[in-house]
């Protein structure tokens, strides 16, 4: 009689924890002595993914630095939710300075704290895709070209969701935000314009960039776990929900940030100067539609007469996505 | 620290912005019926003895098993587990092998000789008559009530129809022999070769308090057949018991079974063992409408009996049986085509279904028998007072399962009446439905499968054919349960709360809300992987 | 110990007896000399213990200085015009954390058109930020403010903008006395962030705050700024005391006492204008000049007390406000309140134009007769500006007044005459 070799431990590594694995191999989140190093009583909207985003990453940068930790946060919903005087959420030293200098000022902390002989303490910047991609873009490439000691987090949620749910580079094709209407020739944003920054990150050849969704904690724990295992210019970009400027229900929010995942919309994967070194492979493989029909800023392209051409490029956005990572191992 | 107005803050200090007062709905944790309990005709709670053994708590599993079935090595081998049926994991990829690892469980406790001590006594005696799994199932849980029980037996072995109509390689004796002597060893008083004629008299004579009556139905329904005689025309209930006493079969040659059930399949496969030369199962309806569980028919067929559906045997000649063909009417019903054909046959045997004899309530007040089956009510209680009746001779399905859960409610009514109360049924909790869970969590697991011996080996001999799991299996098995609607501590809701809403209360304790903080955006219930947060609107 | 040494070497060298531990640096001229010297200590081990950090623009120059002083170091950055304009909002973001950074600007005029030389538009763009601004009149002032900058801002908590004006003190070569470390370090003790980023004592620092306390936090930066007034005279008290010299005042009063006419003005300019007041009192006028070295804060009551007795004062000022006319000078105005004396305006060296001592007795002889207009333009080629005018209101023209202006002079420009 055959036996077999067991490894299965109900839930695997997809549930935050698991009662069936030894302590030392759970989740940060699953442990009852966590550092929530963003507070209750922060104002964040209901469903926030950028709140669980951020908790998901500081927590884990806590653990794997024994709270020797300094957070640099830009300007944005993050930085308003949380410390709206006089209450702040933060359990870590933490500086908000502006919009779009995140990065340089992260830089300025770790030059202190290596001119001063604490390189244990280590320190992050964190910002939306607005503060990263758009407005604090040069600090950020600035900080990375010099590699100076720092894990800059961006929280994407394809838009300028705290001034309202305006366009960013981030903003996906075809979705609409206050400021690309669901209206005329190309509803909703444009084609062909928009920048994958981690793609941009890799190019400047700098010790680690990885892309997580706030959907996989464990793979998102064990890239700010790497991340923090390096020294230099480290760059962690991950996909955050926002129920509200995407019009989708509070629920929704590890829903969507699976479905983008698992449709090839945004692939998971981390690089090492510059080259890719680990990439997730879809585990259930779903067409786009999936992930649009649950967010009204694609409203437009779906309902009595959907805009099946439109559908069709975004299924080939996820395609390439798919073939350019490899994210669905041999057959790809 | 000299801190600037205003600008700089101290950490903490947002503890003071209740956001639960942004709410309009709150999770709520509950405890959902899982679709296995909901199914298991046993009532057992299937989901909490798999999570004790996921943690590999195999005793703990057990004894889970014990407060509702006496029976796991039994069960485990004869149940037609339709809990798997249920099962909300056969969506995912495959149900979980529920039997086996009840199987594997029972026989842990055998192996290690665990026992269960019976309850502290109360004084009263019961009278049991049968020692069915009706009727052991029945004197084993007023035995852990306290109460003294007697077990009245007619056969020389208790066990009733799971020793005498299911064969060795479905059910390796020593296995029964253990579970039942684990509830004489509770102080249950079996007599056998002990037939009880009247009822009444009995329960006045050995001054019984109350009595459960499950004495089975043994006699093999006949049907008149014109028959030249020259084919022996046999009663599969008597064969299988034959076979029990091991005495000689006459199951050689071309063995025709007539029927569809389980039985027709007990008999036509212990004819291949037995070295017959053909056996062919008829059956007047379409395979599908086979009343047999499936992997009997499928086992059966691996091991060469054949089917012969849409059939009826018209007479029984010399050598030879008449086949009448039928054909499927508009309603779906089998309607006779008078097209008849003369096969070849050296015995038929019958496995129409069985009937009851219920001779010793006869006089019995109050007590109604219609159609030959005990009329109860839906706790079991027969019309005369202090008697309850169960298993084959009150309708209901028959099986051993249904048959050890009619004990166990019977036991539960017959002691709450003893001590003058009446048993209230908790509240039947909702079912936790496919639709409430999120599967994504759980691992891709396809279900181990159960060792089958190879179909030559099987055929020639009565050895168990379908293996135990070893315990990695059971333990691997029992880890693919998705405990559907019942916390199993996998920290979703507490990792996925963006604000920080839930609290931890450590191993085993389970999570609580912290309402001054939930905002209700419902995303803990949307990832519960089992669904056990329910959505409830707040009273605003 | 005297040395003769570029304006900008002796503040680098300055910078460097202060001990900074965090440098972050962006090129613009005329403030490079700065930084290039003091990466070349950095890079040679001169100057230990420090971070020399080339940034890609001076918004991240402020903004790595502002992560380096919130986490404890002590940190120091220099800019020029555009550069400072650039850097604006981390110039007043820095002012509001209460960052005791110190930075030069070599003061530089501001474009378009682009012009690299000396004024004080840039400086004086940054005047409610919230920063300290110095004004240097000499290399040995410019190096000596730098020491007392970091003394004042880490006090305080507050940054300080050292002023020095752009090729005429930075690219001058000129005797100055450096201080010895032993001085520098008697005189600046080691920073003690008032408060700082720390995982011993986590705090959050810049809070979003609305109405309810906004009001109340400006004040309290206005606050800091009049206690900076108190604290400056105290300072370079000290400073005199170690180094041996006057630097860093409020004011520099120079032959006030009975002065009937009293200039005003800030920077190198005051050295060609003491030298025409000692020739005007050479020749009997009654005439003296006050340099302001504290811009902000503003030393109103000083001013107030130096000129109460005067009959007039000219603010002569190298910057401009467009549609309105001086801006120290407006700031004089107030510290004239109630005050009957004549006050003229004079907008003189925008974008370099030298200021000579020929315009300047021009200008005070005119001033001594009442004969100023209210604001005046120094040395203005009034053909030009006159036949540009005179053409605008006959023809509306678009394009560059730069260009027109070129085309007017004579100069071939890109789109012709």
């Amino acid at each position: 009689m055959e036996t077999q070799i067991i490894k299965f431990y109900q839930t695997g590594s997809f549930a935050v924890g698991n009662r069936l694995l030894d302590e030392s191999q759970r989740s940060v989140q699953a442990n009852m002595r966590r550092s929530n190093s963003l507070n209750s009583g922060h104002r964040a909207c209901q469903g926030c993914g950028e709140a669980l985003g951020a908790r998901y990453a500081i927590d884990a940068a806590m653990q794997a630095t024994s709270n020797q930790l300094i957070a640099v946060n830009a300007t944005g919903c993050l930085e308003v939710f949380s410390t709206p005087y006089p209450e702040t959420s933060w359990q870590l030293p933490w500086i908000h300075s502006l919009f779009g200098n995140a990065a340089a000022v992260a830089t300025g902390v770790a030059a202190a704290m290596r001119v001063k002989g604490r390189q244990d303490v280590r320190v992050i910047a964190q910002g939306g895709d607005g503060g990263t991609t758009d407005i604090g873009f040069g600090c950020l490439s600035g900080m990375f070209e010099r590699n100076d000691d720092v894990l800059y987090i961006c929280y994407d949620n394809e838009g300028y969701m705290n001034t309202g749910v305006q366009r960013s580079s981030a903003t996906p094709p075809a979705a609409r935000t206050s400021t690309t209407a669901a209206i005329g020739e190309e509803p909703g944003n444009g084609f062909g314009q928009g920048k994958f920054v981690p793609a941009i990150a890799m190019a400047h050849e700098i010790p680690y960039v990885a892309t997580a969704s706030v959907a996989y904690l464990r793979d998102l724990e064990a890239k700010v776990h790497r991340a923090m295992s390096l020294r230099g210019a480290r760059y962690l970009h991950i996909f955050v929900p926002c129920p509200l400027g995407w019009g989708a229900a509070s629920e929704d929010t590890i829903r969507l940030a699976r479905l983008v995942v698992e449709t090839g919309l945004f692939p998971l994967f981390e690089a090492e100067h510059g080259e890719v070194t680990g990439r997730y492979q879809i585990r259930h493989r779903v067409p786009v539609e999936e992930y649009l029909r649950l967010q009204k800023r694609y409203s437009h392209l779906l309902g009595k007469r959907p805009a099946v051409a439109t559908i069709a490029r975004i299924q080939a956005m996820a395609e390439r996505n798919i073939r350019r990572y490899g994210l669905l191992g041999e057959e790809a | 620290m000299d801190k600037l107005f205003a600008i700089t803050l101290d950490v903490g200090s947002s503890l003071a912005n209740k956001t639960g007062t942004w709410r309009t709905y709150r999770p709520v944790y509950v405890d959902r019926l899982p679709p296995c309990n909901n199914q298991c005709p046993a009532g057992e709670n299937i989901q909490a003895w798999l999570y004790l053994a996921e943690e590999g708590r195999y005793e703990d599993a057990w004894r889970k098993i014990m407060e509702e079935n006496p029976f796991p090595a039994i069960m485990g081998r004869v149940c037609y587990h339709t809990c798997e049926s249920a099962c909300n994991r056969g969506a995912l990829d495959e149900a979980v092998g529920i039997n086996g690892v009840e199987r594997f469980l029972g026989d842990q406790a055998i192996k290690h000789e665990w026992r269960i001590e019976p309850g502290s006594p109360t004084g009263r005696r019961v009278l049991v008559v049968g020692a069915g799994p009706a009727g052991l199932s029945c004197a084993y849980h007023l035995a852990r009530l306290g109460h003294a029980v007697t077990v009245l037996e007619g056969a020389d072995k208790a066990g009733g129809m799971v020793r005498y109509s299911i064969p060795k390689y479905r059910m390796p004796r020593e296995k029964l022999n253990q579970e039942i002597k684990r509830i004489a060893d509770m102080g249950v008083e079996i007599r056998l070769s002990s037939p009880v004629s009247d009822l009444a008299a009995e329960m006045k004579k050995g001054r019984y308090d109350a009595a459960f009556v499950a004495v089975g139905a043994q006699l093999g329904r006949h049907l008149p057949l014109p028959s030249s005689g020259g084919v022996a025309v046999l009663d599969a209930v008597q064969i299988l018991r034959d076979l029990e006493h091991e005495e000689a079969v006459p199951l050689r040659g071309r063995v025709i079974v007539y029927g569809g059930g389980n039985t027709a399949f007990d008999v036509a496969r212990s004819a291949v063992r037995l070295g017959a030369l053909e056996s062919l199962v008829v059956y007047r309806r379409t395979r599908e409408k086979m009343p047999a569980h499936r992997s009997e028919i499928r086992e059966a067929l691996e091991e060469g009996v054949t089917l012969r559906c849409l059939s009826t045997i018209t007479e029984v000649g010399t050598g030879a049986v008449t086949i009448e063909r039928m054909e499927l009417d508009a309603k779906g019903r089998s309607q006779p085509t008078g097209e008849r054909e003369m096969i070849p046959a050296t015995t038929v045997v019958l496995a129409l279904g069985q009937d009851t004899d219920l001779g010793l309530l006869t006089g019995v007040p109050g007590l109604r028998v219609e159609n030959g089956l005990v009329q109860v009510d839906r706790n079991l209680a027969t019309g005369a007072t202090g008697i309850w009746a169960g298993g084959d001779i009150v309708p209901a399905d028959r099986n051993a399962t249904v048959a050890i859960g009619h004990g166990k409610k019977a036991a539960r009514q017959i002691d709450a009446w003893l001590r003058g109360e009446v048993l209230r049924r908790p509240a039947k909790p909702e079912l936790a439905s496919a639709d409430m869970m999120n599967t994504w969590y759980y691992s891709d697991a396809p279900r181990a499968i159960r060792p089958i011996l190879e179909a030559v080996r099987r055929t020639s001999g009565f050895a168990e054919v379908v293996g135990d799991y070893d315990e990695g299996t059971a333990l691997y098995e029992a880890r693919r349960c998705m405990s559907c609607g019942n916390c199993f501590e996998c920290d979703n809701c507490y990792g996925v709360c963006p604000d920080n809403a839930v609290i931890k209360l450590g191993p085993g304790e389970r999570f609580e809300f912290n309402y001054d903080y939930c905002k209700g955006c419902g995303v803990c219930i949307s990832e519960c992987p089992c669904g056990a947060i329910r959505r409830v609107p707040e009273a605003i | 110990m005297l040395k003769q040494i570029e304006g900008s070497h002796a503040v680098a060298e300055a910078v460097s007896l202060c001990r900074p531990e965090v440098i972050c640096a962006y090129p613009i001229s005329p403030q490079t000399h700065i930084v290039e010297a003091l990466g070349e200590m950095v890079k040679s081990g001169e100057l230990d213990r420090c971070e020399f950090i080339n940034v890609e623009s001076e918004f991240a120059a402020m903004s790595v200085a502002i992560g380096a002083s919130a986490a404890g170091a002590r940190t120091y950055t220099a800019t020029a015009s555009q550069g400072l304009l650039f850097m604006a909002e981390a110039v007043y973001n820095a002012a509001g954390l209460g960052l005791p950074i110190v930075m030069t600007d070599a003061n530089r005029a501001i474009g378009a058109p682009i012009n690299i030389w000396n004024d004080h538009s840039d400086a004086l763009s940054m005047r409610d930020s919230g920063w300290i601004q110095l004004f240097a009149e000499t290399n040995q002032e410019a190096l000596d403010l730098h020491i007392l900058a970091f003394r004042l801002a880490e006090e305080l908590s507050l940054p300080v903008m050292v002023c020095m004006d752009g090729f005429i003190l930075t690219h001058a070569y000129e005797r100055v006395d450096m201080p010895t470390q032993q001085q520098v370090d008697r005189f600046l003790p080691p920073y003690e962030p008032r408060q700082v980023l720390d995982p011993r004592e986590p705090v959050s620092i810049g809070a979003m705050v609305g109405p309810e306390a906004f009001s109340e936090v400006r004040y309290l930066a206005h606050a800091k700024q009049l206690q900076a007034l108190e604290r400056i005279p105290v300072l370079a008290g000290e400073f005199s005391t170690i180094f041996g010299r006057e630097s860093g005042r409020l004011v520099h009063r120079y032959r006030t006492e009975d002065a009937e006419t009293v200039v005003i003005a800030m920077g190198s300019v005051m050295g060609t204008i003491k030298d025409v007041v000692d020739e005007m009192r050479a020749s009997g006028v009654s005439i003296g000049a006050l340099g302001i070295c504290s811009y902000r804060p503003a030393p109103l009551a000083v001013i107030r007390e130096t000129v109460k007795g005067a009959r007039r004062v000219v603010v002569l000022e190298k910057s401009l406000a467009v549609g309105l006319g001086g801006i120290l000078a407006t700031d004089v105005r107030m510290a004239l309140s109630g005050l009957h004396l004549h006050g003229y305006t004079v907008i003189a060296g925008l974008g370099g134009r030298p200021i000579l001592k020929s315009s300047l007795h021009a200008l005070f002889e005119r001033a001594g007769r009442d004969e100023l207009e209210h604001v005046t333009f120094l040395d203005l080629n009034w053909d030009v500006v006159n036949r540009v005018l005179e053409r605008e209101r006959t023809t509306r023209r678009s394009g560059s007044i730069a260009e027109n202006v070129l085309r007017d002079v004579g100069v071939p420009t890109a789109s012709g005459v």
